[in-house]
């Protein structure tokens, strides 16, 4: 049987994207000039939705996108999650009895420092960002969002990986009797994706907390997720128990249950089409009748992060690894 | 006993009613009507919604005759016709919505899906050889073509097999529910064999 989490936010809660993201022009525009990112930080817990506990002493990261976020409603609804189902609607509405506290992460493999960490030890060690970036999912939508973490390098740093590193694997808890999903086979479980130690490493991935200030609801990967903003949205695995160093390429859950269709390395790339779909455009995920005849947008390579990413791939032939 | 009157005057208004409330319904969420939603993918949702509906009620029109066969009375095909029409009128709705929601209308973007992608071309086929059927479904043409009527709207058997093969080939990888509908058809179209093959011609 399921028991369907109560609804714990009315929508009139609920700040409107724009109001969220003018907090700072109003504190600016009230005499609060240079008040500092601290202050921005506590500003946000004061307007965002009741129920979820707000995250204190966010600091704004100075290379945010400009566009206007999804709301909060669109991207704790709409959310790709097999392990609470495989509709979009199902995470949020399956996830109610997940628990993401006490959480506990494994790190082991190539370090010099392995053991099993509490989720406050791996995060707690430093400040924490709001980023604000895109949202390619392979299937060719797309969000913007304002997700709360702190660079995966600082992490993985912290824990010493030996020159033998050459990847990093991460690996999605197992909770049948929470997670309804993992009681059929669609994929294998746990769920298991990798990066190579210089993608690890690279400023732009994220370890994700938080979205609009709040800690992560289930749906969104709770506690612990990964963000890979250069690449389609499955590389982003969530509710993360495990964190291993290895000389040797991981498996990955979508390339090991469609090899012809999703690659290890999964980069945005509109010139790669999926074999089943183009990956040119992309449809912004918008709700409401206004964005109904709205036309999709084109894909940017790397999902728009070319600039800073592209180097990590000099050599490598991204058809063939893709 | 059904009799011819009770079917005009009962049977065809329920089931005309009955067709279109999931429109009604999907219309309702569009509005945002009774707490009805399409999320934050209407066009995909829309386009999903009708597709679905549209396959259903196309096995359903093809479970018009084995039932006939089953229960030995005539009423069940004196649906066929409206029900196809209804599942013409959602595929059709469909196809649109893919076309100028989806896609915006961008020519060349269609013509590209068409030629390069499968499940697209699988579709469109199917739709298309769904407008001759549609076409000629009035009781003129019906007598102005006589056989050859019956062998044009066999294409209803190619059609359904290319909608199912269709919805099991876009799914990203949760077949289950594809996979329902090609067994449905399966079941229809065997029934069919069946019958022909002797068992049914004692009927």
């Amino acid at each position: 049987m399921l028991i369907r989490k109560p609804p714990d936010i009315n929508s009139s809660e609920i700040t409107p994207a724009q109001h969220y993201f003018n907090r700072r022009e109003l504190l600016r525009s009230a005499g609060f000039i240079g008040a500092g990112a601290l202050l921005a930080g506590t500003a946000a817990a004061s307007e965002i939705p009741a129920g979820f506990r707000r995250l204190t002493g966010v600091q704004r990261w100075p290379g945010s996108l400009k566009d206007t976020p999804n709301t909060f409603e669109e991207i704790t609804s709409y959310n790709n999650f097999y392990e609470f189902g495989t509709d979009k609607g199902d995470p949020a509405e399956n996830s109610g009895r997940f628990k993401p506290k006490p959480w506990k992460v494994r790190i082991d493999g190539e370090t010099e420092a392995p053991g099993t960490y509490d989720f406050d030890t791996i995060v707690k060690a430093q400040a924490l960002e709001e980023r604000i970036y895109r949202m390619r999912c392979v299937e060719a939508w797309s969000m913007v969002v304002p997700w709360v973490g702190i660079p995966l390098a600082s992490v993985l740093k912290r824990y010493k990986p030996t020159s033998k590193a050459k990847f990093v694997a991460f690996e999605t808890v197992v909770r049948p009797e929470e997670m309804p999903g993992q009681r059929s086979r669609v994929l294998d479980w746990p769920y298991v994706e990798g990066l190579t130690i210089a993608e690890a490493m690279h400023p732009l991935t994220l370890l994700v907390v938080g979205v609009y200030g709040v800690e992560l609801p289930a749906q969104n990967g709770a506690p612990l997720r990964l963000i890979v903003p250069w690449k389609y949205g499955f590389k982003g695995i969530k509710s993360i128990v495990r964190i291993s160093f290895t000389e040797k390429r991981p498996p990955t859950t979508w390339s090991l249950a469609g090899p012809s269709e999703y690659g290890f390395y999964a980069n945005v790339n509109p010139k790669v089409d999926h074999p089943r779909w183009s990956q040119a455009t992309e449809r912004r995920v918008s709700s409401g009748l206004g964005s109904l005849f709205a036309a999709r947008q084109e894909t940017l390579m790397f999902n728009g992060y070319a600039e800073q990413v592209a180097s990590l791939y000099t050599g490598l032939d991204l058809v063939k690894n893709f | 006993m059904v009799s011819a009157r009770q079917i005009r005057l009962v049977g065809k208004p329920l089931a005309h009613l009955a067709c279109s409330l999931p429109l009604i319904v999907l219309i309702l969420s569009l509005a945002e009507i009774g707490g009805l939603r399409t999320g934050p993918n209407p066009q995909l949702y829309i386009r999903d919604v009708l597709g679905t509906w549209g396959l259903r009620l196309l096995l359903l029109t093809l479970a018009m005759t084995p039932l006939r066969r089953l229960t030995g009375k005539p009423w069940p095909l004196r649906f066929r016709r409206l029900l196809g029409l209804w599942a013409f009128a959602y595929l059709a709705l469909h196809f649109l919505t893919y076309f100028f929601l989806d896609r915006s209308l961008d020519i060349d973007v269609i013509v590209e899906d068409i030629l390069k992608r499968p499940y697209i071309t699988l579709g469109l086929a199917a739709f298309l050889l769904m407008v001759p059927l549609a076409a000629t479904s009035t009781a003129g043409w019906q007598r102005r073509l006589g056989t050859r009527w019956l062998q044009l709207h066999r294409l209803i058997y190619p059609i359904a097999m290319l909608g199912c093969w269709h919805y099991y080939w876009l799914v990203k990888k949760d077949v289950r529910e594809p996979l329902i509908y090609c067994g449905l058809l399966a079941i229809l179209l065997m029934a069919r064999v069946w019958w022909a093959r002797g068992a049914g011609a004692r009927n």
